[in-house]
C-alpha cells in the first residue's frame, strides 16, 4: 500500500534539499526533544540503577501505576467506542450542522486542562450542579476514580474520532454500499467492510489516546485530591516525588511514560508487518 | 475506488444503516462529555453581573494574557507547521538508521506529563542550562521570558501537524509526482503545485490543533515562563489565580472567552476545509490540485 | 471480535476498579484523612507513624491517617468542593477562614486548640549562596543593584503571602510611611526574575537552576536546603525583622461528623502539642511552641524580631483585601512594573 519511496526516481529529491532537510529535521528534533529527554534519563540515572529501581518498586510508585493503568484500561475503550460511532455518523451519512458537531468533538482539544479539571469539580464537586444530590446518595465522583477516569475521557476525547474521520472518508461510501446490496447487514458492512478499511487508523487513534491519557496531568491534577497511595496517577506522583525534592526519583518515574512512547512504536510495528503481511497472502 | 457520490438530495433517504444508533452514541456521549460540562462552565461564568464579566475579561493584566497566549500559541504552531512538515517529509520520504526510534519520539510530547516536559526543557533552557547558555551568548533569555512560554509550546505541538501529514503524505499517489516530471516540472515546482496543495487540509489541521492545544497550556509553562504579571503571565494562568482566591465565577468568565476563541478558530477551519472541498471534490487523497 | 475483547475487557476492568475502590479500612481500624500543605509531607509521615502507635495504646485501634499534599489554597479548594478531609493543615489561617465560610468548620475554629490552633509556627528567612557573595545582611540589601531575588507569586502561593507581609512590615517599621513601604516593595519586585506558582517550586529554581542571589522561604525550607539538599553551597541569614508564620490546623466538622472520626481527628491535633510530637516537629525544621523542646533545639532557632498578622496587619481578611485580592497592593505594583517597561 504505502509506495517505497527510493524505487521511483521521479520522487526523489536532490542530493542537497535532502541534506538540508534532514539537517533541519534532526536539529529540531535534537533541540526539542531529545535534549529535554537526555535531561529526563541522566537526571533518572544519577543515582545508579539501584536508586532507580528502588523508586519504580516504591509501594506509592506501584499504585499510582496501577491506577494510571485502571483510568486508561477505561476510558481509552470508551472514547474508541465512541470515536467508531461518530466516524460512522459523520463520513456514512448526511445531516444538517454537521461543521457544528465536528467542531464540538474538537473543543476538548483547545480546553485548558486546568478549566478541564474544574468542569467536572463544577458539575460534581460539593458546591456544584449535582453536588447535593451525589453527597445525599453518597456517591463519590471528583476526589476519587470516576472523577479522575472523567477528565481523562474529557481531555483524550478527540483523539480517536479525529484519526478515524479522515480515514473513513477517504474510503468513501462505495465499499459499504456494495455490502448491503449483496445482502450483508448493517453490522456485518462494519465488521468485515468498515472496520478493516480503516485499522491503521484506529490503531493509532488508540495510541495517541493512550499516550495523553497516561500522561495527562493538569486536569487530573484538579480532580483527583492527591491522596497519597489512592488517588494519585503517574503524573501526580512524579510532581510529588519532585516537591519532596526527590528529583532522582521524579525523573525515574517519567521515564516509563517515555517508554510508553517507545511501546505504542513497537506495537505499530507489529501490526504494519501483520497488515503488510495480510495484503501478500 | 474512492469516489464519493454527491449528497443525495432526498434526506430521509438513508442507503447505509445505523445511522440511529451511531449518531445516537455520538451525540450522548457528546452531551454527557462535552456539552454538559460545558454548560456548567457558562452557567457558573453568568453569576457574574454584566458589569464584573465585562471588566473581567477586559482588565488590564488579561489584556496582556491573551496577547501572550494567542501570540505565543501562533508562533508556536507556525513553527510547528514548518518545521513538522520538514520532520513528516523525512519520515516517510527517506530511509536512514534510526528512523523507527525517531517516529516514536514524535509521540513522546504528549505521553510525557506536561509538568515533566516543563521542567526539562527549563533544566535545558535556563540561563544555566546547556542550550540556555548558548542562547545567552546570544543575548537571548530561553526560560523566565517570553521565549521560554513558545519553546514549552513548541514542544507540545510537535506531534499534531506531523500526524496530520504523515498519512497523507503516505497516500499521495506517487503517479501524480511522476507525471508532474514527465511533464517538466521541477522538484520545487512539484512541491509547490502538486504535493502542498494535497497537503494543505493536513497541514491546516495541524496547525489549529496545535494552536488550540498551545492555547490552554499550563503544566509546561508555568515552569518555564517565569509566571510575571502582564509580562510572561499566560491565561491559564491568570485563571489559576482566580481560583486561588476562590473567584470562581471570575476563572469561569476567562475561561468562556477562550472557549469562544478557541470554537471559532476550529469551526472557522471546519468551514474552510468545507469550502475548498466543494471547489476541488475529494483533492485527498488522490493529490489532485484545484 | 473486536466488540467482544473489548466488551469483556471493560468488565475486568469494572470488576478490578470496584476492587481497588473498596480499600475502606476493614474490622476495627480507623483511617482518617489529612489535608496539608506542600512542605509538610516529611513532618506528618513521621507524626503519622508516632501518632499510630499512641492511638493504638490507647484505643487499641489500627488507624491509618492518609495524606494529601498540595498548594495551600489548592488543597483548601478540594476540601471546599469535596474532598473529604478530617482534619486540614494549612499554610494560612486565610484559607481554613474560607472553608469556615461555607459552613465546613465552625467560625472560631482558631479557639478551640491552644496557640490559635497553630502547633508549630516558622518565619521568612533569606537563603543566600555559600560564602554570600552580594553581603546581603537584611531587607535593605535585597534592592541594592544586581541582587536577584526568587519569591513566589503570592497571587498562587501561602508561603509568598508570608514574604511579601514580611517585607511590608519591616518597610512600614523602619521606613515609617505607607508610600514608602510601597515604593520599597515595589523597588523589591523589580529584583525579581522568576515568580514560580509554589514555594518548592521556587526553591527548586534557587538551588536546582540556580537563578538567582537570595531566596525569601519559609525557615523550615531554606534548613531542608541547607542540611538535606547540599550541605556546603548555601547559607541562612536572618533578617533584623521578620514575621510570625503560624501554619494553622483544624477538625473539619462536617467531615468528621459524617464519618465517626471526630474523636480521633481530635486527639491527633492535640497530639501534635505533646512533647513527643513537638520534638519531631522541630526534627523537621518547624520552630515548636513547646518552650523546652525549643530550647533544646535554640542553636536552629535564633532569636528574631517577627510581626504578628493579627496584631500589625489586622488579621489574614484584612491582609488579603489589602495586598492580595484583584487590583490590591501587588497587583498595582505590578500594573506599574509593566507600564514602565
Amino acid at each position: 500500500m504505502s509506495a517505497p519511496a527510493p524505487r521511483r526516481p521521479a520522487l526523489a529529491d536532490p542530493i542537497a534539499a535532502k541534506a538540508t532537510l534532514m539537517v533541519v529535521a534532526f536539529g529540531f528534533l535534537s533541540l526539542f526533544l531529545l535534549v529535554p529527554l537526555g535531561i529526563v534519563f541522566i537526571s533518572a540515572f544519577k543515582g545508579g540503577f539501584s536508586t532507580y529501581l528502588a523508586a519504580l518498586t516504591d509501594p506509592d510508585a506501584g499504585a499510582a501505576i496501577r491506577l494510571t493503568l485502571l483510568v486508561t484500561l477505561i476510558a481509552v475503550p470508551l472514547n474508541v467506542v465512541f470515536g467508531l460511532a461518530a466516524a460512522w455518523a459523520l463520513t456514512k451519512h448526511d445531516f444538517r450542522g454537521k461543521g457544528l458537531l465536528l467542531a464540538v468533538i474538537d473543543l476538548p482539544f483547545a480546553v485548558s486542562p486546568v478549566i478541564s479539571g474544574m468542569l467536572f469539580v463544577l458539575l460534581f464537586g460539593a458546591a456544584g450542579l449535582f453536588g447535593t444530590a451525589l453527597a445525599d446518595a453518597d456517591i463519590k465522583i471528583v476526589f476519587a476514580l470516576p472523577g479522575i477516569v472523567m477528565a481523562t475521557v474529557f481531555v483524550t476525547f478527540p483523539y480517536v474520532a479525529r484519526e478515524l474521520l479522515p480515514a473513513m472518508a477517504a474510503k468513501g461510501r462505495d465499499q459499504e454500499l456494495a455490502a448491503l446490496t449483496l445482502g450483508a447487514t448493517g453490522m456485518q458492512t462494519f465488521r468485515k467492510v468498515t472496520l478493516p478499511n480503516v485499522r491503521y487508523a484506529l490503531f493509532h487513534g488508540v495510541v495517541l489516546c493512550t499516550a495523553r491519557a497516561v500522561g495527562e496531568f493538569g486536569a487530573v491534577s484538579v480532580v483527583s485530591g492527591h491522596i497519597r497511595g489512592e488517588t494519585n496517577t503517574i503524573p501526580l506522583h512524579i510532581e510529588i516525588l519532585y516537591n519532596e525534592y526527590q528529583f532522582t526519583s521524579a525523573f525515574a518515574v517519567a521515564t516509563l511514560l517515555v517508554l510508553v512512547a517507545f511501546v505504542t512504536l513497537i506495537a505499530k510495528k507489529l501490526l504494519l508487518r501483520t497488515e503488510s503481511q495480510g495484503a501478500t497472502a | 475506488m474512492s469516489r464519493s457520490e454527491p449528497a443525495p438530495k432526498r434526506r430521509h433517504y438513508r442507503p447505509i444503516p445505523g445511522f440511529s444508533l451511531s449518531m445516537g452514541v455520538t451525540l450522548f456521549w457528546v452531551g454527557l462529555m462535552v456539552v454538559l460540562p460545558l454548560a456548567a462552565l457558562v452557567l457558573m461564568s453568568a453569576r457574574l453581573d454584566a458589569a464584573t464579566f465585562w471588566a473581567t475579561i477586559t482588565d488590564d493584566r488579561a489584556l496582556a494574557a491573551y496577547g501572550l497566549s494567542f501570540g505565543a500559541a501562533f508562533i508556536a504552531a507556525s513553527v510547528n507547521l514548518v518545521l513538522g512538515l520538514v520532520l513528516a517529509w523525512v519520515l516517510v520520504r527517506y530511509r536512514f538508521p534510526g528512523r523507527g526510534v525517531v517516529d516514536a519520539l514524535v509521540d513522546l510530547p504528549l505521553a510525557l506529563p506536561t509538568a515533566v516536559a516543563g521542567i526539562a526543557l527549563t533544566a535545558a533552557f535556563s540561563p544555566k542550562g546547556p542550550l540556555g547558555a548558548f542562547l545567552a551568548d546570544l543575548g537571548l533569555k530561553g526560560a523566565y521570558s517570553r521565549l521560554g512560554v513558545v519553546i514549552a509550546l513548541v514542544f507540545i505541538g510537535i506531534p499534531f501537524v506531523v500526524r496530520a501529514v504523515q498519512p497523507v503524505l503516505k497516500d499521495l499517489q506517487p503517479e501524480l509526482e511522476e507525471a508532474a516530471a514527465t511533464l517538466g516540472a521541477t522538484r520545487r515546482q512539484t512541491f509547490l503545485r502538486v504535493i502542498l496543495p494535497a497537503l494543505r487540509p493536513a497541514l491546516l489541521t495541524g496547525f489549529a490543533l496545535a494552536f488550540a492545544r498551545g492555547l490552554g497550556e499550563y503544566g509546561s509553562v508555568v515552569f518555564i515562563s517565569g509566571n510575571l504579571p502582564g509580562k510572561t503571565e499566560v491565561v491559564p494562568l491568570l485563571i489559576m489565580t482566580k481560583l486561588e482566591q476562590y473567584e470562581y465565577s471570575q476563572a469561569a468568565a476567562l475561561a468562556v472567552v477562550m472557549l469562544v476563541a478557541s470554537f471559532l478558530i476550529l469551526f472557522a477551519l471546519n468551514r474552510l476545509e468545507k469550502q475548498r472541498k466543494k471547489a476541488a471534490p475529494r483533492a485527498v487523497p488522490a493529490g489532485v490540485p484545484a | 471480535m473486536l466488540m467482544r475483547s473489548l466488551a469483556s475487557t471493560l468488565v475486568a476492568l469494572a470488576s478490578l476498579g470496584l476492587g481497588a475502590c473498596s480499600s475502606k479500612p476493614a474490622d476495627g481500624s480507623v483511617s482518617i484523612l489529612n489535608v496539608s500543605y506542600d512542605p509538610t509531607r516529611e513532618l506528618y509521615d513521621a507524626v503519622n507513624k508516632s501518632f499510630a502507635t499512641a492511638w493504638k495504646a490507647k484505643s487499641g485501634k489500627d488507624l491509618e491517617v492518609r495524606q494529601s499534599h498540595g498548594g495551600s489554597g489548592k488543597q483548601a479548594r478540594a476540601v471546599l468542593d469535596g474532598l473529604e478531609a478530617d482534619v486540614v493543615t494549612l499554610a494560612l489561617a486565610y484559607d481554613i477562614d474560607a472553608l469556615a465560610e461555607k459552613g465546613l468548620l465552625a467560625k472560631d475554629w482558631a479557639g478551640r486548640l491552644p496557640n490559635r490552633s497553630a502547633p508549630y509556627t516558622s518565619t521568612i528567612v533569606f537563603l543566600v549562596r555559600k560564602g554570600n557573595p552580594k553581603g546581603i545582611k537584611d531587607w535593605p540589601d535585597l534592592i541594592k543593584d544586581g541582587v536577584e531575588v526568587i519569591t513566589p507569586n503570592p497571587k498562587t502561593s501561602g508561603g509568598a503571602r508570608w514574604n511579601h507581609l514580611a517585607a511590608w512590615g519591616w518597610a512600614l517599621r523602619t521606613l515609617g510611611s505607607e508610600d514608602k513601604a510601597r515604593e520599597y516593595v515595589a523597588a523589591l519586585y523589580q529584583h525579581v526574575p522568576v515568580l514560580d506558582s509554589g514555594a518548592r517550586g521556587s526553591t527548586t529554581t534557587f538551588v536546582e537552576r540556580q537563578i538567582g542571589d537570595v531566596l525569601l522561604a519559609w525557615e523550615n525550607e531554606a534548613l531542608l536546603a541547607t542540611k538535606n539538599l547540599d550541605k556546603n553551597a548555601f547559607e541562612i541569614v536572618i533578617p533584623s525583622v521578620s514575621i510570625l508564620a503560624e501554619p494553622p490546623v483544624a477538625i473539619v466538622d462536617k467531615n468528621v461528623d459524617k464519618h465517626g472520626t471526630r474523636e480521633v481527628a481530635q486527639a491527633y491535633l492535640e497530639f501534635l502539642a505533646t512533647p513527643e510530637a513537638q520534638e519531631i516537629i522541630a526534627t523537621h525544621h518547624f520552630r515548636p511552641r513547646n518552650p523546652e523542646v525549643l530550647a533544646k533545639h535554640a542553636a536552629e532557632f535564633p532569636k528574631v524580631e517577627l510581626l504578628e498578622v493579627d496584631k500589625d496587619f489586622g488579621g489574614w481578611a484584612a491582609a488579603h483585601a489589602k495586598h492580595f485580592a484583584d487590583g490590591a497592593e501587588f497587583d498595582k505594583i505590578w500594573s506599574k512594573k509593566a507600564e514602565t517597561k
